[in-house]
């Protein structure tokens, strides 16, 4: 068996050709290993399935959990942006206000940058539109005159209903004009949910660091456990030339599926929670008459929850490899 | 092929394996490497495949002084000598064949290289048979020589055997002798540690023999 053909197989070539083979050689077999390697991982993780998919299962929820969040904030965000366009103020005119004196506050309210459009509600067309509302029409018949003040409904800038301060001053200058009685807004609640919407993700980005973290403690310790698994094998390899690298390879491929299969699980988590809340919301949303429809997880929200997986499942892995297989020599 | 300088080693705990240790073995040579267990052995055994470092003195490889190989380099260099252990090392959570065909795999063989080179291999030590089995099937002496199927698969240049035929009887050592000889027949340096003498005696070669941890004999 020890002939001398085929021995040694690099320096079969001399000089310069037989260093590019060499090299050639070294990056075909460091391919070719990279190769197997990712499927020999993956068929190691199948071949124990319930452990596996347990694991799968932590790192999935862990990062459901901050995925989900994000996903609800997302939908109060549209439901949000939804109800900014209806977000008006009424401003109530006095009574006794001429057709000469509206055209007038209407001018200055067009010049105004932080109101971008004003609808004039005339005493009459205000009084039809309650009739049509309400249902009251019989008992306004009962009224000798018209009970309702002329209104004209202004769409204050985008600006506006995000900022207290700005749809305050507006109010202010509206409710100073002697040609206005009164001013009715419900911008108040808008600016709360906008800050709530904020804190949402906030809350959700600080539950996904978190969790982040526990997702590599988990990975790391699951790793580890692989590893004390196969020091026989591990202590054999290095005994007869494997590198690090070589030796530590299916354990970083072991959490990339890891991370794979967690953030692939997330998403179908997120997706089943969504489902199941759906009808509710659209019951939620039919009886306030509005077109909203719950937004489920995108295809981004897949990429970033595979790109986390992925990253949280190496790098626990590479802290696992890290600190314990470098350790193991033999002896 | 193999040389060993003023080689000393001591233990932090204070004992001295190795003490001034000269020798030189050359290519295709054969010795035996003997002494009562705790002579050092082991130990200068596992300074050719930098298990071991000396603490003092320096051990040259083809030429190559070990001291200088920085540890990235090791793995590299621990490819070029093939070492038949002991307790054999096998793994059993695979066949006989993927055993031997380990070391080929770690270094990166053409993968249409592997089966010819292994079976070469099982087929000189006789267990071609036997490749699709588990090892743990197998008895330890020929256990063992799968071991020295894997040791001289990816064919060395030196081959090292620490206690090849520790547990084996008379016969059976014998055997694994013949096969140690046959790759030495082909130019391969072997060098192997024993302290089974009736093994010796009666193939009359070079002869190491280390007494608390020095060289007396050699």
């Amino acid at each position: 068996m020890v002939n001398k053909v085929g021995n040694k197989p690099r320096k079969t070539i001399s000089g310069a050709r037989g260093s590019r083979a060499s090299l050639r050689h070294r990056v075909d077999s460091y391919v070719n290993h990279h190769g197997k390697t990712v499927a020999q991982s993956l068929r190691r993780l199948l071949r124990q399935p319930l452990q596996t998919l347990m694991t799968v299962l932590v790192i999935a929820i862990a990062m459901a959990l901050p995925a989900a969040l994000y996903t609800a904030i997302e939908n109060l965000r549209t439901l949000g942006s939804g109800i900014e366009l209806n977000a008006r103020m009424s401003v109530f005119l006095n009574k006794s206000l001429s057709d000469d004196g509206v055209a007038e506050l209407m001018m200055a309210l067009e010049q105004r940058p932080d109101v971008t459009a004003i609808v004039y509600l005339s005493r009459e067309r205000a009084l039809e539109e309650f009739r049509e509302a309400s249902g009251f029409g019989d008992v306004l018949l009962l009224l000798d005159d018209n009970p309702l003040p002329a209104a004209i409904l202004v769409q204050p800038a985008d600006a506006v209903t995000r900022d207290a301060a700005a749809a305050d001053a507006l109010v202010a200058w509206l409710k100073a004009r002697d040609e206005v009685d009164d001013v009715s807004v419900d911008l108040g609640w808008l600016q709360k949910l906008h800050a709530f919407i904020n804190a949402g993700k906030q809350a959700a980005m600080g539950l996904g660091v978190a969790l982040g973290f526990g997702v590599l403690l988990v990975m790391g310790n699951t790793i580890r456990m692989a590893i004390a698994n196969r020091r026989e094998e591990i202590v054999v390899v290095k005994l007869i030339g494997g590198t690090n690298g070589y030796v530590q390879r299916p354990f970083l491929y072991a959490g990339f599926w890891y991370g794979i299969g967690g953030g692939l699980v997330a998403w179908l988590l997120v997706w089943i929670a969504f489902l199941a809340m759906a009808p509710a919301a659209k019951r939620i949303a039919a009886l306030y008459q509005s077109g909203f429809s719950l937004e489920g997880p995108g295809f981004l929200t897949l990429l970033v929850l595979l790109g986390c997986g992925v990253a949280l499942g190496l790098g626990g892995a590479w802290i696992a490899v890290a600190s314990h297989l470098r350790r193991i020599e033999p002896e | 092929m193999i040389q060993f300088d003023n080689v000393s080693k001591r233990y932090p705990s204070g004992h001295e394996a190795l003490a001034n240790l000269n020798f030189f073995m050359g290519e295709g040579e054969f010795a035996f490497l003997t002494g009562h267990s705790g002579a050092g052995k082991s130990t200068l055994l596992k300074m050719i495949t930098l298990l071991e470092r000396p603490s003092q003195g320096q051990v040259l490889i083809n030429g190559k002084n070990l001291n200088r190989l920085h540890a990235s380099q090791v793995p590299y260099f621990r490819r070029r000598v093939g070492v038949v252990f002991q307790n054999h090392h096998l793994l059993f959570d695979r066949t006989v064949y993927d055993n031997v065909a380990l070391p080929l795999e770690v270094m990166g063989f053409p993968r249409a290289d592997i089966p010819r080179r292994v079976r070469a291999a099982l087929d000189k030590v006789d267990l071609l048979s036997k490749e699709r089995q588990n090892p743990i099937t197998l008895s330890t002496g020929e256990q063992q020589r799968v071991g020295i199927a894997r040791a001289v698969v990816h064919k060395p240049k030196i081959l090292l055997a620490d206690e090849p035929t520790g547990n084996l009887d008379p016969d059976l050592s014998a055997e694994i002798m013949n096969l140690f000889y046959q790759f030495n027949d082909v130019g391969v340096t072997v060098l192997i540690a024993t302290h089974d003498i009736a093994l010796i005696t009666p193939m009359r070669c070079r002869e190491l023999h280390l007494r608390h941890g020095r060289l007396v004999e050699g």
